[in-house]
């Protein structure tokens, strides 16, 4: 470099504009993180989802679905609540290995296409969707349409007496259990490496 | 402080000479001095900001020949922009984004009982559309005249990305009545970006602020809709608008080059 000195690497110019710009830098990253966490923040925080109460044994049956209204986002009012599909569980029909928390069978109403709400055709013994044609079973397994897994279902359990409806789990075709994904996420085989489970959703409360 | 000479003056806006027998050197009337209040005012601020000579330059730039009515488009676009952020800055005015009912109720407020409110709610809904329209108009020009061709890339490429923010602002815009289609053909719009592998769980989770669509939600659109991504779009606008200016505007491609001729050499005869 011309005028340096035998050895010297850095001037004392750019070394004073290196130092000034590391600086400048530091002091917008202070206001820039802050902010950047705050929007990414909700992917790593979890939802408390309390058991709800939607009836007492009595309520329901295992020949055809009653809907219930639960809420899954509180503080907003009608907006934070959605339509569980609620039977009870029928074990020639249920195939999938029976524990505490599938007494009764709680379907979610959200197809598994994109997300629009189906409704139950009693007589059909179908749920319908509106949106792009999707059909489901009695058992909420995809017959027809775009759909590519089976309804998602909610945890259940009865304590003293009261039947209790917990947080979401999403189900592949051989309903086997997975944490709650959104419509439109296969879990076949690759999809559930595709697909990951998200950090935010909640998990079984302990109670 | 000495001014600077200012640049030539299209011919249309030159003033006009003074009759014969006039004397211009004359005393100033108050009549002439009310006419030219105006000017004065400007060149009072010209005189500090030195900014007339860029304006100029932005407005009477050359076109060329073969020059027609496609090549509006563009302005339109810009127009109905315009049009979205000024409609857009007075229904902010009214409007809550509060998910548990006052967002519909103050949509609602809007249209049912403040005065014009209707009017200036269908001028941005519809303003939406008119956008998207001519700015597809705007880019099918471009491409089918090769406007887009060195070196005009850059251009292009703004071009691009303001689409892209155009088409993101409609997505955001589309939740904030939260009435049911509102709700629900957001839900689907987000559902649809969860669907692409390995980040898709984790890029809706993004937009929805969480694993469920909350209040949350809808101020995160909000913000998005009103401050981030209207910024990005002027600060493109500009960009876009200063290379418009410093490269010039094409001919349309029926237009051939005018080739000059050389002159005709003639052989000496020996």
């Amino acid at each position: 470099m011309p005028g340096s000195f035998e050895g010297e690497t850095v001037t004392r110019r750019r070394f004073m504009t290196g130092v000034t710009h590391g600086a400048g830098g530091v002091a917008a990253m202070a206001f820039t993180l802050p902010a950047l966490a705050f929007a990414v923040g909700p992917l790593f925080s979890r939802v408390p989802f309390n058991w709800q109460t939607v009836g007492t044994t009595a309520d329901f049956t295992d020949l055809t679905y009653v809907t219930k209204v639960i809420t899954v986002v509180q503080g907003i009012g009608n907006a934070g609540n959605t339509i569980a599909f609620m039977r009870k569980r029928n074990p020639s029909i249920d195939t999938e290995p029976e524990d505490q928390y599938n007494h009764y069978i709680a379907l979610s109403s959200r197809c598994m296409h994109l997300g629009c709400p189906v409704r139950y055709v009693a007589a059909a013994e179908r749920f319908i969707c509106p949106c792009h044609g999707g059909v489901y079973d009695f058992r909420g397994m995809v017959v027809s349409g775009p759909p590519v897994r089976p309804l998602d279902r909610f945890y259940t359990r009865v304590h003293q007496g009261l039947v209790q409806v917990g947080p979401r789990y999403s189900v592949n075709f051989e309903l086997h259990r997975f944490s709650p994904r959104d419509p439109g996420q296969p879990l076949n085989g690759i999809g559930q490496y595709l697909y990951p489970k998200r950090f935010d959703t909640s998990i079984l409360p302990k109670n | 402080m000495p001014k600077l000479p200012a640049p030539p003056l299209p011919k249309a806006l030159l003033p006009p000479p003074k009759r014969p027998g006039q004397n211009g050197n004359g005393p100033v009337s108050p009549v002439e001095v009310g006419a030219e209040a105006g000017i004065t005012v400007v060149d009072w601020v010209d005189e500090r900001m030195q900014i007339s000579g860029g304006i100029r330059w932005l407005l009477f730039r050359k076109v060329p020949k073969g020059i027609n009515w496609f090549y509006t488009l563009g302005s339109a676009t810009m127009f109905a922009f315009l049009n979205q952020a000024v409609t857009g800055v007075f229904l902010a005015m009214y409007y809550r984004p509060d998910a548990s009912g006052g967002a519909y109720e103050s949509i609602r407020y809007i249209t049912d009982d403040a005065f014009l409110g209707q009017t200036v709610r269908a001028m941005h809904k519809w303003g939406a559309s008119v956008m998207i329209i001519l700015i597809f108009l705007h880019m099918a020009r471009t491409f089918f005249f090769g406007a887009y061709k060195y070196p005009r890339e850059l251009t292009w490429i703004i071009g691009v990305v303001l689409l892209i923010l155009t088409l993101a602002m409609g997505f955001t815009g589309y939740l904030l009545p939260f009435d049911q289609q509102s709700y629900w053909a957001s839900i689907v719009g987000i559902n649809i970006n969860g669907t692409g592998p390995f980040v898709g769980p984790y890029l809706s989770d993004f937009l929805r602020a969480g694993p469920e669509f909350g209040a949350t939600t809808l101020s995160r659109f909000y913000a998005i809709h009103m401050l981030l991504i209207p910024g990005l779009i002027v600060a493109l606008i500009g960009a876009h608008l200063y290379l418009i200016t410093k490269l010039g505007i094409t001919a349309p491609p029926w237009i051939k080059a005018v080739e000059e001729e050389a002159p005709e050499m003639h052989e000496t005869r020996v």
